[in-house]
């Protein structure tokens, strides 16, 4: 989908500065290599199925398929893999790639988490020294994370510079692989940043919609009509639409996280109220003023909270390949709080957002109509702020 | 031809950066001044933007400072248009791709020509991605300037071959900020740039000292200081521009003396 330059239409490049082209440009060449390469393939196969135990379930959630009343819904079981999330998927990826290419060392931005532990897990399990930046806002809301990633054996630093949080992480990562390049591996966790990440990451989550097609192809015979994903940088989104984007039957639709609402300067929703801009290594769209300067975003989820979109994301809007919907907080808590009864499993409050919209949608569309929903990732560290939310104040 | 280039041709050039808006416009405006009247042979002028990522803390902490008071592009612009009565030195703007790109390229450096801005430095905006901007920067007469890094290797030669105004050489990995120690072989750098080119080149991020500045200006064509002004500012508040002019007098005739130890005199 992308050209030799990292572009996605007008969206991707590679904004960074100087110091850092030699590095990305090293990095390309070595994943072009490797990526077709039958040792690491087979290296990275055995990772992801031994160590994160994929394949995931994909899951038919006959209770709240029946009580909704309409199209059948799957739940693609991201949340089961180990550490919790889909992030697991690409560092597994990218740790590998960085070791073929001598680094002994990671770093990684993180905004709940979720992509720092999951960075901390790979390190310690392939020998390599971690570090990892996270807001000094995320790094309270989170201090479980924050103790994981430390027994792991990763360093934490709490970024205090901007408004300490995911986006502030991300910069402090970047400026940090401009002063250590030569043994550092800067392993991002979504599809964004400069030319090759959104690629490589891409690639890595990728295995979530191969899954699901081969998965929705023997339970049900045909094709999904619709894959829900919720949206922050968007890698499990992108995981999940990438073996579809030619299947034009299939609906592709993204979750943004509006906040308390995506017509309030509280939101976090990038397509639905930015424009396009030029930031963290990359053109697409981002929550902007007009002189461009970025804006504050909020949302609940820590892990969506962040001002833009990766950059294949920005081109499947305006291609109108997929769509983007906004969902606020209380949406979101409400699928929490509905799955949990009605599943038993409890959603991370970023897929929450996914499954908002699926809940919505599913009664709109026949019984014979099919919904895979991307549960990214577990629910266990949000129980405390949905608590919170709604008025309950429990201790962890 | 290049007022940039000119700057350099009677000896070694001090070129000081500074945040507009850092604490107000008029400090500003009062700090350019100061620096004009007292050496600097090009000033640096810096849009803030809400996330420099080549900034280390102080002048990200500038650009907040700037930000907070409602500095915005089009007062800089004001700004800029006014100090053009008597600065007459070259000016060049330093910021962030986005902050050029939201304006909208050709309206930026339309206004550029307009108020006889010389160049522009985007330190997210590698060689790779020029064709950004550079169309609207060739129609308007705006020259942009290119960056090498102490990472640049081999990359050197396609740079420099092509660049215009000044080259920045970034003296260390990392962020701006002073430093007590520079070790990248900037010679070696500027021996590369040499073969290829005849376009001007100094030397920045961590120059803070008289001795510093000396030394990289005798090492290339000049000597970039961008932390050490803000701490100034940061410390003076709005009484920091006669500092800054005892500053920038120190520090050029520190690169004064490199052009004389390097037989390029004035």
């Amino acid at each position: 989908m992308s050209n030799s330059k990292g572009k996605f239409g007008i969206y991707g490049g590679r904004y960074i500065p100087e110091t850092l082209m030699n590095a990305v440009n090293e990095l390309q060449e070595a994943y072009l290599h490797y990526k077709d390469e039958a040792q690491f393939n087979e290296e990275l196969t055995a990772l992801l199925n031994d160590y994160a135990g994929r394949p995931s379930r994909l899951y038919y959630a006959k209770k709240t398929t029946e009580e909704l009343g309409g199209a059948k819904i799957y739940l693609k079981r991201e949340d089961l893999n180990h550490t919790g999330a889909h992030k697991i998927n690409n560092v597994l990826g990218q740790a590998l790639l960085a070791k073929k290419m001598g680094k002994t060392r990671l770093i990684a931005e993180t905004g709940a988490g979720q992509h720092g532990v999951a960075t901390a897990t790979a390190a310690a399990l392939m020998g390599m020294e971690c570090v990892v930046f996270m807001g000094e806002q995320d790094t309270k809301r989170q201090a479980l994370n924050v103790y994981k990633m430390r027994l792991l054996g990763a360093k934490v630093v709490a970024v205090t510079s901007g408004t300490a949080t995911l986006k502030d992480a991300v910069s402090e990562a970047m400026r940090e692989w401009t002063n250590r390049i030569d043994d550092t591996h800067y392993c991002l966790g979504s599809v964004m940043g400069p030319h090759p990440f959104p690629t490589i990451v891409r690639d890595f989550q990728a295995v979530i919609s191969k899954e699901i097609k081969q998965q929705i192809m023997q339970k049900e015979g045909r094709l999904p009509d619709a894959v829900i994903a919720c949206v922050g940088g968007g890698s499990n989104a992108i995981g999940s639409f990438y073996h579809f984007i030619n299947d034009s039957s299939v609906r592709l639709i993204g979750c943004e996280a509006a906040g308390k609402g995506a017509d309030t300067p509280l939101t976090a929703a990038t397509v639905t109220t930015g424009s396009v801009g030029i930031f963290h290594g990359m053109k697409s769209y981002f929550c902007q003023d007009r002189y461009g300067q970025i804006a504050p975003v909020y949302s609940i989820s820590a892990g969506l909270d962040y001002p833009g979109v990766g950059p294949e994301h920005a081109y499947l809007h305006d291609i109108g390949r997929a769509e983007y919907v906004p969902i606020t907080d209380e949406q979101a808590v409400r699928a929490f709080e509905y799955l949990s009864r009605t599943e038993g499993i409890i959603p991370a409050i970023e897929s929450a957002h996914a499954l908002a919209y699926a809940f919505e949608l599913a009664p709109k569309m026949g019984r014979d109509k099919i919904i895979i929903v991307t549960l990214s990732g577990r629910g266990d560290k949000d129980c405390a702020a949905i608590a919170r939310y709604r008025g309950e104040e429990i201790y962890e | 031809m290049s007022r940039i280039t000119d700057a350099f041709k009677n000896g070694k050039a001090f070129i000081p950066f500074i945040t507009c808006g850092d604490p107000d416009l008029d400090t500003t405006a009062a700090a350019v001044r100061a620096m004009a009247e007292n050496g600097a042979d090009i000033i640096e002028l810096g849009i803030p933007f809400s996330d420099p990522t080549a900034e280390g803390p102080v002048i990200q902490e500038a650009n907040v400072r700037a930000l907070s008071v409602g500095t915005t592009t089009d007062k800089i612009f004001q700004l800029v248009r006014t100090l053009r009565a008597d600065v007459k030195i070259p000016l060049v703007f330093m910021t962030y791709a986005n902050v050029v790109f939201s304006y909208g390229a050709d309206k930026f450096f339309a206004a550029c020509k307009d108020m006889q801005i010389d160049g522009i430095i985007i330190p997210d905006l590698p060689y790779e991605e020029r064709d950004e901007f550079l169309p609207a920067c060739r129609k308007y007469g705006v020259e942009l300037i290119s960056m090498i890094a102490p990472t640049s290797e081999e990359r050197i030669d396609m740079i420099a071959k092509e660049a215009e105004g000044f080259i920045y050489i970034v003296s260390s990995l990392g962020v701006t900020g002073t430093r007590g120690q520079i070790t990248t072989d900037i010679s070696a750098i500027v021996e590369r740039i040499r073969a290829v080119t005849d376009t001007p080149c100094a030397v920045g991020f961590g120059i803070s000292t008289p001795e510093q500045a000396e030394k990289f200006a005798a090492l290339s064509d000049g000597a970039i200081v961008g932390s050490a002004v803000i701490k100034i500012l940061d410390k003076y508040g709005k009484d920091a521009p006669e500092h800054i002019a005892a500053y920038v007098k120190e520090m050029k005739q520190a690169v004064n003396s490199a052009s004389e130890r390097t037989g390029k005199i004035n």
